[in-house]
């Protein structure tokens, strides 16, 4: 791999990795399986890119976005737990509403930003070369996020929110009422996934109602990868392991798009197969590792 | 000495010749997803090129439809280094504006270059963006279909309203039927697989559909034309690929001729060093009539004579 599909591989995979710590919050945390996310991603970029548009900083913009993100999640956390839907169905719903939504917010499906101040023009000025710039910026609020939630998980809402997904009858019998952790967690969550789309369309040049197509394959994907390569034990851990599997599941794209195999020859339309034959190369690694290893203590 | 230097000359010589004379090119081809005017697109493109003698290496890259995945595509671009970008429609083009500025990108099937932020102007494009737009014109498309039904009331059409490109056209559309005193039925899908549901309630509103040049209703383009054989209703399509497939007829955008015009574009760019800032956007010059008797007769309608008559293209 060269030079700039690997950098744009881990910028990728830091922008993309603030999603992943949003799906990780629901999937893992809350167990949880969130799919608000497809829709919250273009939800970001949208409110990000017409806020930019209608002469917003871009930071102020990013912080609306992650407004608009926590409502979606919240709404998905309302109709699961006030009005008892299904959680996969509840955000099935919201999902779908929020494409409709993002098309009323934009005004069209597609809005460019091309040639509009973004959140990469300070660094920019400071005489970041315009090819690093994204990697840096990405890079430095990836790891401020996942400093941030490393922080929460240590407080007492954050070690309710642990125990909702572990054992909710426990906690309830606490004292703590489940329903407004949940709601607030998918909120936070989703408040993520749009500040990642918000970030995508202001490097990517574009919102588009369709960007968010495939979020949680990729969300998910990244997680387990970063689980299996990583390690999951303890609260700080897990979290790294996520932002790093997001990097992993982007250098992974890069290879395959970048794929020659000599005689066999790989055509374009390869790409999804390669991709998904990457992440499960990744998964089986170590258990046929594990295999090999107490094959040969036997 | 003198005889070496001699010598060292002519091999260098010969060695200048040979490298001026394999005229190799690198064009890097970004394309969001494969579908056969997309395809078409592309193969006119490498098609004229190779007939103007060019010897070009391609890098093809397909995103699959997904959007992180042209921005990983644009990045895989920059390390090609090609000699110019082939940007087959709107969210691959952005993606590659956004990344490339110094090497001439050529965008085509893109509906709205100055919507889509990719030119300044039509006519004066001003970076290192241009190329062809796929932009149909709707009054002679809504012209055509009122040959077939003259006393039509009502037309259905069905697209995609996330798709860029399709809202632009619906919106020339309706102004044309407007002009006309039709009534535009709209039937808006997600995904393909919402065609079928979407032709069906049409049904019984509309005396004719219309399919625009639109990514996701043409991957699905057999679920509307089941629903016009069951229906008997004529249904027309903005390409001639289409046409090919089973619609009725087209005035055609004909893509394979589109990719045509744009390798003109770059043969331009390539061997006579034109600036792509100074170079207008360019619209499709000849639009080609084709029709399929096939289909007419599967969807109950007879062909004109008129039409017939001035047909470029008729399908058995």
């Amino acid at each position: 791999m060269s030079y700039y599909a690997f950098i744009g591989a881990v910028e990728s995979g830091f922008v993309y990795g603030l999603m992943v710590l949003g799906v990780y919050l629901t999937f893992r945390v809350l167990d949880f399986p969130d799919l608000t996310v497809d829709g919250s991603l273009p939800l970001g970029a949208a409110v990000a890119s017409v806020a930019i548009t209608a002469g917003v900083p871009p930071y102020i913009a990013i912080i609306l976005a992650m407004g608009a993100g926590f409502l979606a999640g919240m709404v998905t956390g309302i109709l699961n737990t006030k009005f008892k839907i299904l959680h996969l169905l509840a955000s099935i719903l919201t999902m779908i509403a929020l494409y409709s939504v993002n098309i009323r917010i934009m005004g069209r499906p597609n809005m460019t930003l091309l040639g509009k101040p973004t959140v990469l023009d300070p660094l920019e000025a400071l005489g970041i070369p315009s090819s690093l710039a994204p990697l840096t910026l990405f890079g430095t609020i990836a790891i401020i996020v996942v400093c941030g939630l490393i922080w929460l998980l240590h407080t007492e809402w954050g070690q309710a929110m642990l125990a909702t997904g572990d054992n909710p009858q426990m906690i309830t019998s606490q004292g703590v009422d489940t329903n407004i952790v949940i709601i607030l967690g998918v909120g936070l969550s989703n408040a993520l996934v749009a500040l990642s789309g918000a970030l995508v369309c202001q490097s990517q040049g574009a919102a588009d109602v369709n960007m968010g197509v495939g979020t949680i394959v990729a969300g998910l994907a990244s997680v387990i990868v970063g689980e299996t390569v990583f390690g999951h034990r303890g609260v700080a851990r897990p979290l790294i392991a996520a932002l790093l599997g997001s990097i992993v599941y982007r250098l992974a794209i890069a290879l395959a798009l970048g794929l020659e195999l000599g005689a066999f020859s790989v055509t374009p339309s390869d790409l999804n197969l390669i991709t998904a034959i990457l992440v499960v190369v990744a998964l089986v690694s170590p258990q046929i590792k594990a295999k090999v290893m107490s094959r040969a203590h036997s | 000495m003198g005889k070496l230097r001699i010598i060292i000359c002519a091999l260098a010589f010969v060695l200048v010749a040979s490298v001026a004379m394999a005229e190799d090119y690198t064009v890097s081809v970004s394309q969001i997803v494969e579908h056969p005017a997309l395809d078409a697109t592309r193969q006119g493109f490498m098609d004229y090129l190779e007939e103007q003698g060019l010897d070009v290496k391609y890098n093809v890259h397909i995103a699959q439809g997904n959007i992180a995945t042209a921005n990983q595509i644009a990045n895989q671009i920059m390390d090609e280094d090609p000699d110019l970008v082939l940007a087959i429609a709107t969210p691959t083009a952005q993606a590659c504006a956004q990344r490339i500025h110094e090497t001439p990108v050529i965008a085509t099937a893109v509906t709205d270059f100055v919507g889509a932020g990719l030119v300044k102007s039509m006519d004066k494009p001003g970076g290192n963006v241009t190329g062809m737009t796929d932009m149909t014109p709707m009054d002679k498309h809504l012209d055509l279909m009122l040959e077939f039904v003259p006393d039509a009331t009502a037309v259905g059409v069905i697209y995609n309203a996330g798709e860029d490109n399709s809202v632009t056209l619906v919106k020339f559309l309706r102004d044309a039927c407007e002009a006309k005193g039709v009534k535009l039925e709209e039937a808006t899908i997600q995904n393909s697989s919402g065609v079928l549901q979407a032709a069906r309630s049409l049904v019984g509103k509309v005396q004719a559909i219309y399919i625009p040049t639109d990514n996701t209703v043409v991957t699905a383009l057999e679920s509307a034309m089941k629903v016009a054989h069951e229906n008997h209703i004529p249904l027309f399509s903005g390409d001639t690929d289409s046409v090919e497939r089973g619609t009725l007829a087209s005035l055609g955008f004909d893509y394979y001729n589109m990719g045509r015009q744009t390798g003109e574009m770059a043969f331009r760019i390539l061997k006579e060093g034109a600036n792509p800032a100074d170079m207008p956007v360019e619209t499709l010059q000849d639009l080609s009539l084709w029709v399929n008797k096939d289909a007419a007769e599967k969807m109950g309608v007879t062909i004109p004579e008129a039409v017939l008559d001035r047909a470029d293209t008729v399908l058995e």
